[in-house]
């Protein structure tokens, strides 16, 4: 965030989409246009900002009214010249949420077009600085930190390189006091300097009583999130909306509480304002790298929703007996996962009365599980908190491949026992052996995602499917479907291009301002249709050239093939199981 | 021929190569490359010592600060821990005398200490003495090697000398190497790590 640093130039190109063919309905979206980009120069909120549990999303929703840019008033002048400017250019509407706003310090301080703004960020910038001095990057560092771990990767970029600021995300995690926890890329001792400043910013609103919340540049939104003593920063120049970064930082947040709990995190700092807290996340900033490729690459975060492995009902009805048959006390989910997707899960009843498992939670345990290969070897003992379902205690995990040395078939099984590890491993065994009765393994590996060949539609390329018309499911876990990515989203760019897509209609869709049902968008290189009903969500993408009323024809096939296959994308009705109320019918696992 | 359970665990501070110990002693294979554990690790291995057959339950538990609370619930009821420090590393050798001393005061009366210095084929980058490391261990009646997981150089002898050890510390006046011991470690392991 170091202000020279921050080139208004051309780091990445806007996406250009045709803009001619928009339905109706988008209208609104330019009306939203104009108003936010007024507002969206700093996003001060009268709050309170010592609040912590601020449930995500609140915010937002207050976004366009309690807004109140006090401070930085003289920008938004230039914000509407930039605004022209942004007009000008063929972007989609969707895409103004994001490119909306263009004017901010940074690039103010760049254009030196205003004087009080670069006032307001030298200002902001000695504050930094003394913070640093301050209360930032003293305390005494434990020789723990020090310890180089993992193999060479984005630590050991130089951050003052052109090619760190190039990137297209970052995601930093810092304490209140301004200590750095956790950068994507860098190493956070580089880093602290810009870590500061970024507290500084924070801090500086923060005595005002608001709570800064993004800032735009020409080419980077930043978005800020406090959790408690935690300041988690994005600065990214995906064109994403502020609200889909604010659910990405707080994926992060959660991967954080899920090794620590909240609870842990709130007393160390309570107990020490500036402590190190990468001493207690040493060797894990692997899994928030893993976490913050996921973010990017899969989208069952963005929706919020699991993904499951294709399988016939009577395979996975199969292997979630096996799981529902080998149980013993306290023992709360059964969780078979393959290539990194959901096989079955089998829930303890009693507890899921009380809560459900979140997609998120789950989310988060398959990425622990896939960004380390500390698990294939042997079997894994380790606390872990759902923070969703509960942000202050732990679960124990039980971890271990069924397929070793492949590694593709995980179970987990999680007990809310410190001491449950022997029994637990005895639920292994019993697995593990029904499993071989049944040559489940030989099936379990035949399984694989499809191709959208199969749906047998023409034009259509590619689909995510999210139903909400299975009363169960959804209550108890919500699903998403979708067929790999194939040609010509075949290529990583591709495929990055073709999520933006999708990320940029998820936003229109789900826009807290004007919320939209149905969009039709040609871009220039392909059509997508985005359509929420109360039964789903569904977005779709076509050929460039197919029409508007192909395009619904299509849909209306595609929901009969999904409904078709139904039993054999989703799970259907997730089993249960009762480990608590009646122990004595698996006490034998114990010893 | 008779079967005994050896609970061992390993300790030390992270980075200094226990999960590769262990994974060389159990699969002779080395990952330069491997990640932090997570939690703690269990494996087992059987090993004929003599006319018994011995059979280790590793807990291979994770370096890191956040996992030190559980260190606990592996250690206890060990028949053995092997504490592990870096030779490159001054600092993991201050944290293996930590580890002593919470063993002394936490852990179980009779356990078999060993410490091992790995990576001793880095000797290059040495700054732990091997004369220093010995005179420790001496002084605390330790079993010492130092090892290279990456080389295997002395990772087994690790384990021939615990289960050396072993009989000597066990139960019911029976000094006699390989009878009627078995069932002693592990039962006592399960009755107090379990529900």
């Amino acid at each position: 965030m170091d202000p020279n640093s921050q080139q208004s130039g051309n780091m990445e190109e806007v996406k250009i989409f045709d803009p001619s063919i928009l339905p109706p309905c988008l209208d609104q979206i330019d009306l939203a246009y104009s108003d936010s980009d007024v507002l969206s120069e700093n996003h001060c909120v009268n709050e309170d900002h010592r609040m912590p549990s601020d449930p995500e999303g609140l915010l937002d929703s207050a976004d366009p009214t309690s807004e109140e840019s006090n401070q930085p008033q003289e920008p938004s002048s230039t914000d509407m010249q930039k605004l022209d400017i942004d007009d000008d250019r063929p972007l989609c509407a969707g895409g103004s949420e994001t490119d909306s706003g263009k004017a901010s310090e940074d690039s103010a301080l760049v254009d030196n077009g205003q004087d009080d703004s670069s006032e307001f960020v030298v200002t902001v910038l000695a504050r930094g600085k003394m913070e640093e001095q301050g209360m930032g990057m003293k305390g005494a560092s434990s020789p723990l930190c020090d310890t180089p771990l993992g193999p060479p990767s984005h630590r050991n970029e130089d951050v003052t390189a052109e090619s760190w600021r190039q990137h297209r995300k970052h995601v930093f995690v810092l304490s209140e006091a301004g200590k750095p926890i956790y950068s994507r890329y860098g190493s956070e001792e580089a880093l602290s300097s810009t870590m500061g400043v970024m507290m500084a910013l924070v801090s500086f609103v923060q005595s005002g009583d608001n709570i800064i919340r993004s800032v735009y540049s020409d080419e980077h939104t930043v978005v800020f999130m406090q959790r408690g003593p935690l300041v988690l920063v994005s600065v990214s120049s995906s064109r994403q909306s502020e609200q889909q970064l604010r659910n990405e930082l707080l994926y992060v947040y959660n991967q954080i509480v899920s090794m620590l709990t909240q609870a842990s995190i709130t007393r160390i700092f309570e107990h020490k304002k500036n402590y190190d807290l990468r001493r207690l996340l040493a060797g894990s900033e692997k899994i928030l790298d893993g976490l913050l490729d996921l973010v990017d690459s899969d989208p069952s975060l963005l929706l919020c929703a699991v993904h499951c492995l294709p399988l016939a009902s009577s395979l996975r009805d199969s292997l979630s007996q096996i799981l529902q048959k080998a149980i013993t006390p306290n023992l709360v989910f059964s969780i078979l996962i393959a290539k990194n997707q959901l096989l079955t899960i089998v829930q303890e009843k009693m507890v899921i009365d009380d809560a459900r498992l979140e997609p998120a939670d789950l989310h988060l345990l398959l990425n622990l599980i896939g960004a380390s290969s500390a698990f294939q070897a042997g079997e894994i003992w380790t606390p872990i908190c759902l923070p969703s379902f509960n942000p202050d205690c732990y679960f124990y995990a039980y971890i271990s491949y069924l397929d070793p040395p492949e590694c593709t078939v995980c179970l987990v099984l999680l007990s809310t026992d410190k001491e449950a590890f022997y029994s637990v491993a005895e639920c292994k065994r019993k697995i593990e052996e029904a499993m071989q009765a049944q040559n489940a393994l030989n099936a379990i590996s035949k399984a694989h995602s499809y191709s959208v060949s199969q749906v047998g539609v023409s034009d259509l390329r590619h689909f995510m499917y999210k139903p909400f018309d299975v009363p169960d499911n959804h209550r108890q876990l919500t699903q998403f479907t979708s067929p790999e990515m194939e040609a010509p989203y075949g290529s990583e760019e591709e495929q990055t291009r073709l999520l933006d897509l999708y990320r940029d209609m998820h936003s229109r869709i789900h826009s807290t301002s004007r919320p939209l049902k149905l969009i039709y968008h040609v871009a220039e290189r392909e059509t997508l249709l985005a359509w929420v009903t109360s039964k789903f969500e569904l977005y779709t993408c076509f050929s460039p050239l197919v029409t508007k009323t192909c395009a619904i024809n299509a849909i209306t096939k595609l929901l009969r093939w999904i409904k078709k296959e139904e039993d054999r994308l989703f799970i259907r009705y997730p089993p249960k199981y009762s480990t608590t109320p009646n122990p004595s019918k698996s006490s034998r696992d114990g010893h | 021929m008779s079967l005994r359970e050896l609970k061992v665990c390993l300790l030390g501070d992270t980075g200094v190569g226990k999960s590769s110990i262990v994974w060389r002693f159990v699969e002779d294979s080395f990952d330069p490359n491997i990640n932090p554990t997570i939690g703690a690790s269990f494996m087992t291995k059987t090993v004929q010592y003599q006319n018994e057959l011995h059979k280790f339950l590793i807990w291979d538990t994770a370096g890191q600060e956040r996992f030190r609370a559980l260190a606990p619930m592996y250690y206890r009821g060990s028949a053995a821990a092997i504490i592990v420090y870096d030779i490159t590393k001054e600092e993991s050798f201050q944290t293996l005398k930590n580890w002593v001393k919470e063993l002394r005061q936490h852990g179980p009366p009779n356990i078999v200490v060993a410490i091992a210095g790995n990576k001793c084929d880095l000797s290059d980058a040495r700054e732990v003495s091997e004369k220093d490391a010995k005179d420790y261990a001496d002084s605390i009646h330790a079993i010492f090697v130092e090892t290279s997981a990456k080389n295997a150089i002395n990772i087994n002898e690790v384990f021939i000398q615990i289960s050396q050890r072993i009989p000597v510390i066990d139960a019911d006046g029976s000094a006699v190497k390989g009878f009627k011991l078995r069932r002693q470690p592990s039962e006592s392991t399960r009755e107090r790590t379990c529900c």
